[in-house]
């Protein structure tokens, strides 16, 4: 019997509760999730590497995965390596929308208009990584 | 912690799966930004996932309030994985249990009734928060 399984990508996003591109990253992942790539995504919140169990570390053997992270401290990059598995691709929401012309958002919460026009940015540079990682 | 401590770090659930998770997280900025400015503080809660030390130098010096958005607890078990023992521990779910005219929605961002949830239950957390910040840890 041929069975066909389809592949998705897992994304991982900073959660940033402290800094403004946190919530940046959170919206923008969501809408890969629910709007741009939703047949092709799953996701895992960061801390079950730590506070789930075996099949929550399986995640990054799992799929191939996308992290995206809200600063330089990569805090989804270096967990997925550390607790899981290398991701396929480590996108970083600075330098995203540095490549754009946008400027940094400020809030933490109840983003302007534009702040959420930076969050429709960046989920379509996901979504495109999710393509990429597909189709590569 | 017996002597007085001057900030009371609250600690949210990251995930974006769960509405509950977007109560948490909203239930924490309103303690911080409206409710005990000044006293309240908050830091990623991943940033304990990879050992940054000014976070855990955070979480080891103020007490912790922990909010979950599910029985998973990452918030809670991301602390105590360092040997630090959270103050006080709660589920969001629970707020919505003691308002059940406030059902939340929305995940990414709340709805109203999710922000309103998350006000109220700032609100009634405060005298934890002021316990905690004269140093009257129970």
């Amino acid at each position: 019997m041929i069975t066909l399984e389809v592949l998705k990508v897992g994304i991982v996003s900073c959660s940033g509760e402290a800094i403004p591109e946190g919530t940046l990253s959170r919206l923008a992942c969501r809408k890969v999730l629910d709007e741009l790539r939703p047949a092709e995504t799953v996701t895992i919140c960061l801390p079950l590497f730590i506070a789930g169990g075996p099949e929550e570390r399986e995640f990054a053997s799992k799929y191939p995965t996308i992290t995206v992270d809200g600063c330089e401290k990569r805090c989804a990059q270096k967990s997925t390596e550390k607790l899981s598995g290398k991701p396929s691709k480590s996108l970083l929401i600075p330098e995203i929308l540095e490549e754009h012309g946008i400027a940094k958002p400020t809030n933490l919460r109840n983003l302007r208009p534009e702040e959420k026009a930076a969050a429709q940015v960046v989920a379509e540079e996901i979504a495109r990584a999710v393509d990429e990682v597909l189709g590569g | 912690m017996s002597q007085k401590a001057s900030k009371v770090v609250v600690l949210s659930c990251s995930g974006i799966g769960k509405v509950y998770g977007a109560v948490a997280r909203e239930t924490t900025y309103e303690l911080m930004d409206r409710v005990r400015p000044g006293v309240v503080v908050t830091t990623c809660l991943p940033l304990l996932v990879i050992d940054d030390p000014e976070a855990l130098q955070l979480v080891a010096e103020n007490p912790v309030i922990t909010i979950d958005g599910c029985p998973k607890s990452c918030a809670h078990k991301s602390v105590e994985a360092h040997g630090i023992r959270v103050a006080k521990t709660y589920q969001a779910i629970n707020f919505y249990k003691a308002h059940k005219d406030l059902k939340p929605g929305g995940i990414a961002e709340l709805d109203e009734k999710g922000r309103k949830l998350a006000a109220v239950a700032a609100d009634e957390l405060a005298q934890v928060v002021d316990e905690l910040a004269a140093g009257e840890e129970k």
